[in-house]
């Protein structure tokens, strides 16, 4: 198991000027990529329309060819949206690198298990549904030393990380805000893109 | 009789995407759109992006949007229904100016309209604020561009809804 600030920070590490499309626990404010962010022009959060980081992170990846595109995604939102494996790969952007935060459980709701927590072969779906390359990574060090090998396969990429369960208990009227809202994401977002 | 001015054919609608200088179709087929993705598929200043559910297709034209892009959703009413959430948390939450064609199942000038899909989808539409115009025959067509300019004028999602299956 891999924690979930831990594989941020490796994926934050190998930016350069990536784009990171995060939602739920890879952009959870007390332990994801708001709280380690070394670039947050270029994070750009999904927490408005659930399960759909993917599907942003592929218009942004066919619109953006000559910049990697980073989906920080997680379990339980890609289920609401298995199509995406799909029509991703069917579109290809050779750019895009599609992170899987597997934590088993709906972490943001109080950790109840995920549908086919535990069964479900991410691997064999993103193979299956078409992708250029597949890794999965169940420890930090693999991830340490593989993640250039990932960044330099031709997309698009898929990576299953198996990553420690942590879930909020917090209520929801009482979590932390993120300083930068989705809105100010996408207001802000073509002024950082066409910096470079 | 059916005349020529009555019809709306395909190229009407893509010569208008290009006018306008859309750069990216987001769709899913349906059946008031079928004629139209031969001449899609080759038609080179349109990148075709086909989805497996229609709600993919809002999140896919904001990432197209926000990059740069300018995307037209293409997909059926139905697939409105289907889309409730991206629509809300994307297209109008981040204030998009997003031209949707969406075709008009079971809408009819005639007789009573038993689909649902037809009688429900004009209120949906009012209930989120979402304007929009409707497209019957060639002569309808520029109502895109239309629509385009609303959008962009108050920066959010406008409707085209198409009211014919397309003559061939």
């Amino acid at each position: 198991m891999i924690g979930n600030t831990d594989a941020v920070k490796v994926l934050d590490s190998k930016r350069g000027n990536s784009v990171f499309v995060a939602t739920m626990n890879a952009n959870n404010v007390g332990f994801g990529l708001p709280s380690i962010s070394s670039n947050d022009a270029l994070d750009f959060p999904i927490s408005g329309a659930m399960s759909k980081a993917s599907s942003v992170g592929l218009g942004l990846a066919l619109a953006q060819p000559d910049r990697k595109i980073m989906v920080l995604d997680g379990d339980g939102s890609l289920l609401m949206n298995l199509g995406t494996l799909v029509t991703l790969s069917n579109k290809a952007p050779k750019n895009m690198y599609h992170f899987l935060f597997n934590n088993g459980v709906y972490a943001v709701t109080g950790g109840q298990p995920i549908p086919g927590a535990g069964k479900v072969d991410w691997e064999d779906m993103a193979k299956g549904a078409g992708y250029a390359a597949v890794f999965s990574f169940d420890n930090l060090e693999d991830l340490t030393t593989g993640i250039d090998a990932v960044l330099a396969s031709e997309g698009p990429v898929f990576i299953h990380l198996e990553i420690t369960p942590e879930v909020e208990e917090t209520p929801v009227a009482f979590r932390p805000r993120p300083r930068r809202s989705v809105q100010t994401a996408f207001r802000e977002l073509p002024e950082a893109l066409a910096k470079g | 009789m059916t005349t020529q001015e009555t019809v709306l054919h395909p190229a009407a609608i893509i010569e208008e995407l290009k006018k306008n200088n859309f750069t990216h179709v987001v769709w899913l087929p349906d059946s008031e759109t079928n004629f139209m993705y031969q001449l899609l598929t080759n038609e080179p200043t349109l990148d075709l992006v086909p989805v497996c559910r229609e709600g993919e297709t809002m999140a896919i034209a904001a990432g197209l949007w926000v990059g740069g892009m300018k995307p037209v959703v293409l997909i059926q009413n139905t697939g409105i229904f289907e889309s409730g959430d991206s629509i809300r948390g994307l297209g109008l939450d981040i204030n998009q100016p997003l031209v949707m064609l969406v075709g008009y199942r079971g809408w009819s000038r005639h007789g009573i309209t038993t689909d649902s899909a037809a009688r429900f989808i004009e209120h949906i539409l009012h209930a989120w604020g979402i304007s929009y115009y409707l497209i019957e025959t060639d002569d309808d067509a520029g109502r895109i561009t239309s629509a385009l300019e609303e959008a962009e004028r108050t920066n959010k999602p406008v409707a085209v809804l198409v009211g014919t299956e397309f003559g061939a």
